[in-house]
């Protein structure tokens, strides 16, 4: 690409957020067919978070995202056909089948993994920066999660932990309103931002509909991160247009709210600044839709002629390396 | 008939009635009625001594031990058995341990209910069984029940019972339907479910259920496996199997889970010591020591089922006999 203004810069992350959300409707098609077995969680609706932060991403930063990951993995460059093959429990998934939708683990696209334990994800990437400071070469690592996690045990050793130490992490809280079919506020007293604040880690707020803002907001913390200044907290205000996971009626939804919310879809958002304010071409923006269209149709045929796993790997495979 | 899940939601409503100082919490267990709905309307019924609690297992068993301390009989849920290791701490050190070392001045009332076990396509960290992990812990009573009628009598003892108890309801029987009576079961005793006078086979939760199914192909063949749910884990009943072995000669073992650290080596282990005049064979079937994978090319292999079980048993009474 050689101009890239905002124009193509926005439009790459709408291409990128439509190649999500196509991905999850797909997903959510074969996991009703009985296609993709056990369960899935989709991000449809929180595309943002994951286009805009890995947006502000370079190649020495680390990500690892939650049970809810495949828009991180899509972000990070994860091979969108082996990612589906993963979730299909094929032999050429991205974990070769072994792992499923909630551990997608792919190391040589930044993703440290997916993490099925809420919680999990916060460890990983605390660690994982401590291993960036050691190598310094200004690598920063990031923590997805949601806003159920910060009752989570991890949450709060780990922010202390990476705070003591100065580590070059960035906390990424997706608040989504709701852990699985609990409101927020039942189950949690005071506010995200202030459980950081409390330790001293700068933190903020950013619309998780715009990915713009949400980019600009990662890009500003990932490089206080880079620079030294210790871990960093964002809290972007998003919300899941889909159910938690399989079975889920979204009894749980104040009336309306779903409505509202989807007024506010990320892709709409994305396409109106493209198509209104930086006068790019309606038609422009539909042949990204029908291109990825094409993509994910040619994705589905091949992912279920892939071929499943070997069982006789169970008796060759070992435990430990070596 | 009786569905599983009905089981053990009567069980929670009648030992709630019965007593105003049993309490119920976990995650998403009051309003929502649980992720595997198996306690729905309770809240509806018994108020505030039903609620959802935040994503803190170890808040969780911690408050539920130092309740059951001063007076409340809580029962908990942790909704995945895998979840288990955030929440030990308080079970192992402070539960497990109180009523030895207070030199018997309080014991510690409490229930965890979790659901466990693999086949449901759940991958890694949602598929476990965790008695090995907790096997080890004398002061902990493991309770693993395979029929409904057994849900409903073993939970409404383990409520009754002085003594933390962790109750494990294997996912893949929540659909199960059965008979339900009204006659109580102890905790720590096992049952013959299937009387046979060649072969002793041995199991709890699916595992009766396989080992029922490969007796029945066995019968085809001759052979007559008698089947022992063991029902409870820890205590464990060695005398009903003794007595069983003493008739058979031949005892297998059917534990999901891994080979290594089971408690079926522990069941062989005290079967050899204290009945080895009895034993003409021994052996035991066990999954893999691996991970549980996602693939359902994989998770089936895994799993010890009906065809491998009764396979094995062939193959192992014609090589010990030629
Ligand atoms: C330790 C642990 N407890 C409970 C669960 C079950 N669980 C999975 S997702 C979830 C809700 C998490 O909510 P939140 O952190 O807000 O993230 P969201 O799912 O909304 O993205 C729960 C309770 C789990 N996976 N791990």
């Amino acid at each position: 690409m050689v101009d890239s203004g905002p124009a193509d810069a926005l439009l790459d992350m709408y291409r990128r957020m439509r190649l999500i959300r196509d991905f999850e409707e797909l997903v959510q098609a074969l996991f009703l067919k009985g296609e993709v077995p056990g369960t899935t969680h989709l991000c449809i609706g929180q595309e943002a978070d994951a286009i805009g932060v890995a947006s502000a991403l370079g190649d020495e930063d680390r990500l690892a995202g939650t049970y809810r990951g495949h828009g991180v993995a899509l972000a990070l460059g994860v091979d969108p056909q082996a990612l589906l093959d993963e979730m299909l429990g094929r032999a050429t998934g991205v974990c070769g089948g072994r792992a499923g939708s909630m551990n997608v683990i792919d190391l040589s696209n930044r993703l440290i993994g997916c993490f099925g334990i809420v919680g999990g994800s916060i460890a990983a990437a605390t660690g994982a920066a401590l291993s960036l400071k050691r190598q310094g070469r200004g690598g920063v690592a990031v923590a997805f999660f949601g806003e159920g996690t910060i009752n989570q045990g991890y949450f709060a050793e780990c922010l202390n932990f990476a705070q003591v130490l100065s580590l070059p992490v960035l906390y990424l809280c997706e608040n989504n309103r709701y852990g699985e079919f609990t409101p927020y506020e039942d189950v949690t007293a005071g506010e995200v931002l202030d459980r950081p604040r409390t330790l001293g880690i700068p933190a903020e707020q950013v619309d998780g509909m715009d990915v713009v803002a949400v980019r600009d907001v990662a890009e500003g913390a990932v490089g206080r991160a880079r620079d030294g200044e210790g871990p960093q907290f964002v809290e972007t205000l998003t919300y899941r247009f889909v159910g938690h996971s399989r079975a889920d009626p979204g009894a749980y939804r104040k009336q309306g709210e779903l409505e509202e919310w989807k007024l506010r879809d990320p892709l709409t958002v994305a396409r109106a600044r493209l198509v209104d304010e930086l006068g790019v071409d309606a038609g422009e923006v539909d042949a990204v839709d029908r291109e990825i269209g094409a993509q994910i149709d040619e994705m589905r045929s091949a992912g279920l002629e892939a071929p499943l796993p070997d069982p006789a790997l169970l008796a060759e495979a070992s435990e430990f390396k070596g | 008939m009786v569905e599983f899940r009905e089981a053990i939601v009567t069980a929670l409503d009648e030992e709630l009635a019965a007593n105003e100082n049993v309490v119920f919490f976990g995650e998403d267990v009051a309003e929502p009625g649980g992720v595997f709905k198996a306690t729905p309307g309770l809240r509806k019924k018994h108020g505030d001594r039903v609620f959802d609690t935040p994503i803190s297992e170890l808040a969780l068993t911690g408050a539920a031990f130092g309740s059951a301390v001063t007076g409340l009989r809580p029962v908990i849920e942790i909704m995945f058995g895998d979840f288990m290791p955030l929440a030990m701490d308080s079970l192992v050190n402070q539960s497990a341990k109180y009523w030895f070392i207070s030199n018997e001045q309080q014991s510690v009332p409490l229930v965890v209910r979790s659901a466990i076990g693999a086949g449901s396509r759940l991958g890694a960290v949602h598929s476990q069984t965790p008695v090995p992990w907790f096997l080890g812990v004398p002061g902990l009573k493991i309770v693993c029940p395979s029929t409904p009628n057994d849900a409903r009598a073993l939970l409404k003892a383990a409520i009754r019972d002085d003594n933390p108890v962790l109750f494990f309801e294997h996912k893949r029987l929540y659909s199960l339907k059965g008979e339900v009576d009204d006659d109580p079961v102890e905790l720590g005793t096992a049952r013959v479910m299937r009387e046979g006078a060649d072969l002793t086979i041995v199991s709890a939760m699916v595992g009766v259920h396989v080992a029922l199914e490969a007796a029945e192909a066995l019968a085809r063949d001759g052979i007559e496996a008698e089947v022992i749910d063991l029902r409870t884990l820890r205590p464990l009943d060695h005398a009903a199997v003794a007595a069983s072995l003493a008739r058979t000669g031949h005892l297998l073992v059917v534990e999901e889970g891994p080979r290594t650290g089971g408690w079926s080596a522990t069941v062989a282990a005290e079967i050899a010591e204290g009945s080895l005049h009895d034993i003409d064979d021994l052996w035991r079937l066990t999954t893999p020591d691996l991970p549980i994978p996602f693939s359902p090319a994989l998770e089936d292999a895994f799993l010890p089922g009906a065809e491998r079980l009764a396979a094995a048993v062939r193959s192992r009474l014609v090589s010990r006999s030629g």
